[in-house]
């Protein structure tokens, strides 16, 4: 509680407003119970919200946007808390609105190919729901067991499979989402496309800055009858990245293309035993799927390309036991590293393949100039980096030296065509490196934006994208060349 | 014509002047699609007309990056040749009506071909956009590669929206590899049991890219691996597609069913039963090409009860949802627009009617 008496009575207008609206067990004033909200999957950053709601009904989410709209309250929605860049971090004066409640599965249209759910069904779920009829949702963010689809729309999920199936945004065909004055915008449904601007598209990814997303309509997809899952390892780093390339340019379009170099490699063989070859410099694990005939001319032509470029012993997963021992390591990549260092920083870069070797290697020399280490396990196909940088939090100076490598890496992903954040969003994390990526022109039209959503700014206060003053400070401190310091550094 | 001509400061130029006078843009490509916004040339006021068609050329393509970037001018022509040319193509196959088009007509139009529902819609392939707004501001949303959630995606916003939030000057799309083999089909079937097969051929993992019914056939395209192919061609049956030409005509809106006034452009549930008569049905009966015998409010109300909207496709396409926008929409439309360009500079009359607009 503050001390203005105003700012009190305001307070306790608002809490009585609220109590109203919603049933008892879905307003949290108790700290101890609002505590669980202080954060999301980037635990370094917390803070505790004032209040914390979690409706059960559509309606319930409007009241509570009208009631914080009328008292100027900012409001940060929150789905299953996973993400990994602080979207979720709460406002102190603010109310965290968790759609955790809201978890059912509305319809399943086998005539139309869509699901309607509302928005805190989980990832899985949706293709747990719809696997007896042959179908699945096919986006699989590796959080996919506890991650919500209301949460995918706001940071356009992505996962392993994106490079032939898409992100959230080509899979999501509708959204229910609920204005800061608490109307709902009724975006797609059962139809592809709407008949206004695609303010759908504008949707995915926007971190719950321009609505809080009610009811989601997702595509269903046949399950392909067919799957391999191969495995190369490669005595040298840049000629796996180089058959990333080739196997694209050989008009493969494979299921899953993603790489692990030989920390990460040995890391994850030390913690699951996938067998993985631990002299190897650099392995490829290749999905590739479809109908029968299709699977097999792939392999074949794969295989082809990954002994061109110099693989070893190849090896070939054709039970679905097989396949999961191979995916394995790589799905237990990060907790495996983990293991191996008192702390990691994991990168989210995209950059265009053609530079991925290049990228590795210049990583690799930043690391040894930063005197850390850095392991690299990545969505290779789509050129989606994830260095996980390990360092000591309790080592006097390795916490900043990891920061500013993280920052060395990110611009670099910049420098050569590239983005910050290929699937783990801007949130609070990222917002200094979005000053390289954008002029501020592009950053002032994004607020602008914002603000045809949401004059007020209360949804979501102070994420995704920077204020310019905030880049204008950091634009001078780069003509100085000093060290960049990240004051929203994950400390995990 | 010259294939790399950078005319960027120019038309900017030409954007702040426009600005500076007080005067409305009106943008044109090669002006292949100007029989869609015909109808709002003539009931707008006055503007410049401002063509990129002069700014061309690839700017960036490397085969093994799925992606290329181009000038908004360079002719769809000369871009799907170059793609070709490395065995690529446009995954959402845009239409080239009257043989034309332009990158950035394409985008600004957002018709898909006719693989959208299985090869992902226009927006599903826009990657980035380097955009002129209405102060004259040069801006660059998204990028060149596939995953990439740095901010608002203000890119795929672009496609459909004829040219009212901005002037492209260059697009990155994402390509695909030309499949390996295609194939056509055609089964002789009523529309109601062409739409049944649709919805249970859907279902199953088939290399289908194309599912089409008009005059008593339904169209079925094939592609991929050439042994996939043949598997499918033999579980749906029917004969050889006997015209060689349907599917590139289908593209191009130039089948004889497709000519003519008094054709909407639907899109519905692709399972609803309603609209059938009078129409051609496409993407397995999500898109539908109408000819109704009512008046525009009985077809409004009847699309509205299927579940789905459409339009005339004639010289007021370009209105793009007057009238069929809910008012929350609309106005949360119009905001936006006026985010990018709050004179109302660039195409006036497009997306609203001026009556409408001039409401507010």
């Amino acid at each position: 509680m503050t001390a203005d008496p105003a700012d009190n009575r305001r307070r306790r207008r608002v809490e009585s407003l609220l109590r109203r609206a919603l049933p008892p067990s879905s307003l949290i004033t108790d700290p101890r119970a609002r505590k669980t909200f202080e954060t999301d999957g980037l635990t370094a950053i917390r803070e505790l919200p004032w209040l914390v709601a979690l409706p059960e009904t559509e309606a319930q989410v409007l009241e509570v946007l009208r009631i914080c709209r009328a008292h100027d309250v900012p409001v940060v929605p929150r789905g299953a808390g996973t993400g990994l860049s602080g979207g979720a971090r709460p406002s102190a004066d603010g109310l965290v609105l968790g759609l955790s409640k809201m978890a059912e599965i509305v319809e399943v249209d086998l005539d139309n190919l869509v699901a309607r759910v509302q928005p805190g069904v989980r990832n899985l779920a949706i293709s747990e729901a719809v696997a007896e009829h042959g179908l699945y949702y096919a986006p699989d963010p590796s959080s996919q067991i506890a991650c919500s689809i209301g949460g995918n729309v706001a940071e356009n999920s992505g996962g392993v499979h994106c490079l032939k199936y898409g992100l959230t945004v080509h899979n999501v065909v509708g959204v229910r989402l609920a204005t800061v004055d608490g109307e709902v915008l009724e975006l797609g449904g059962k139809v592809p496309e709407g008949p206004g601007y695609d303010l759908l598209a504008l949707v995915m990814g926007s971190e719950g800055m321009l609505g809080v997303v009610t009811e989601v309509t997702v595509r269903l997809l046949p399950s392909p009858p067919e799957k391999r899952v191969l495995l190369a390892p490669f005595a040298d780093v840049g000629a796996a990245a180089d058959a990333v390339g080739a196997i694209i340019a050989e008009g493969i379009v494979p299921a899953g293309l993603e790489m692990m170099d030989a920390p990460a490699i040995r890391a994850a063989e030390a913690f699951v035993h996938a067998g993985y070859p631990s002299d190897a410099a650099a392995i490829l694990l290749c999905e590739l799927d479809g109908v029968a005939g299709e699977v097999a001319a792939d392999l074949a032509r794969v295989t082809r390309v990954l002994d061109a470029h110099g693989a070893g012993d190849i090896r070939v997963a054709e039970s679905p036991e097989d396949q999961a021992r191979l995916w394995l390591g790589r799905k237990a990549a990060f907790p495996a590293v983990g293991r191996i260092a008192p702390d990691y920083y994991c990168m989210d870069g995209t950059i265009p393949r053609a530079h991925l070797a290049d990228v590795l290697e210049r990583i690799g020399r930043l690391a040894e100039a930063h005197g850390l280490a850095v392991a690299n396990v990545f969505h290779a196909g789509d050129g989606n980096l994830h260095p996980l940088i390990l360092y000591d939090a309790n080592h006097p100076g390795q916490l900043e030296q990891a920061e500013a490598l993280g920052a060395r890496i990110l611009e670099l992903c910049v420098a050569v065509g590239g983005t910050v954040t290929g699937e783990h969003g801007v949130g609070v994390e990222k917002l200094d490196t979005m000053c390289h990526q954008f002029d501020a022109a592009t950053l002032a039209q994004m607020h602008a934006v914002k603000a045809a959503f949401d004059p007020d700014g209360l949804l979501n206060p102070g994420k995704a994208v920077p204020e310019l003053a905030r880049c204008a400070e950091l634009g001078g401190m780069h003509v100085h060349g000093g060290r960049l310091p990240f004051p929203h550094l994950p400390r995990f | 014509m010259r294939d790399d001509v950078d005319q960027a400061e120019v038309l900017c130029d030409a954007v702040r002047r426009a600005a500076a006078a007080g005067e409305a843009v009106r943008i044109v490509g090669s002006g292949s699609k100007s029989s869609l916004t015909a109808g709002a040339a003539e009931a707008s006021r006055p503007a410049r007309l401002l063509s990129v068609s002069e700014h061309v050329g690839i700017v960036d393509y490397r085969p093994e990056e799925l992606v290329v970037t181009a000038r908004a001018g360079t002719r769809l022509k000369t871009l799907e040749s170059v793609l070709a040319g490395a065995g690529q193509y446009l995954p959402f196959e845009p239409p080239r009506l009257h043989g034309g088009g332009t990158v950035g007509g394409a985008v600004a139009c957002g018709l898909s071909g006719p693989g959208r529902p299985w090869r992902g819609a226009v927006r599903d392939a826009v990657l980035g956009v380097e955009l002129v707004n209405g102060r004259g501001e040069r801006l660059r949303f998204g990028g060149q590669v596939m995953k990439n959630v740095a901010g608002y995606d203000l890119s795929r916003l672009q496609a459909g929206a004829f040219g009212t939030f901005g002037l492209m000057l260059a697009v990155s799309l994402k390509v695909l590899p030309v499949p390996e083999t295609e194939q056509g089909r055609v089964l002789a079937l009523p529309p109601a049991d062409a739409l049944a097969r649709c919805r249970a051929w859907s279902r199953r993992p088939l290399p289908i890219s194309g599912l089409c019914w008009a005059d008593g056939l339904l169209h079925v395209r094939l592609s991929g691996a050439a042994s996939a192919v043949a598997a499918a061609a033999g579980e749906i049956g029917g004969d050889d597609e006997p015209d060689p030409r349907f599917w590139t005509g289908l593209r191009d809106l130039r089948l004889p069913q497709l000519a003519g006034p008094g054709l909407w452009r639907c899109v519905l549930p692709p399972a609803a039963p309603e609209p059938l008569d009078e129409c051609l049905v496409n993407w397995g009966g999500a898109e539908r090409w109408w000819r109704p015998r009512a008046d525009d409010a009985r077809v409004r109300a009847a699309l509205a009860a299927a579940g789905g909207h459409g339009r005339p496709f004639d010289g007021s396409f370009g209105h793009r949802g007057a009238g069929t926008l809910a008012p929350l929409e609309r106005r949360v439309s119009e905001r936006l627009r006026a985010a990018f360009d709050p004179e109302r500079r660039f195409n006036p009359e497009l997306t609203a009617r001026p009556e409408e607009t001039h409401a507010h």
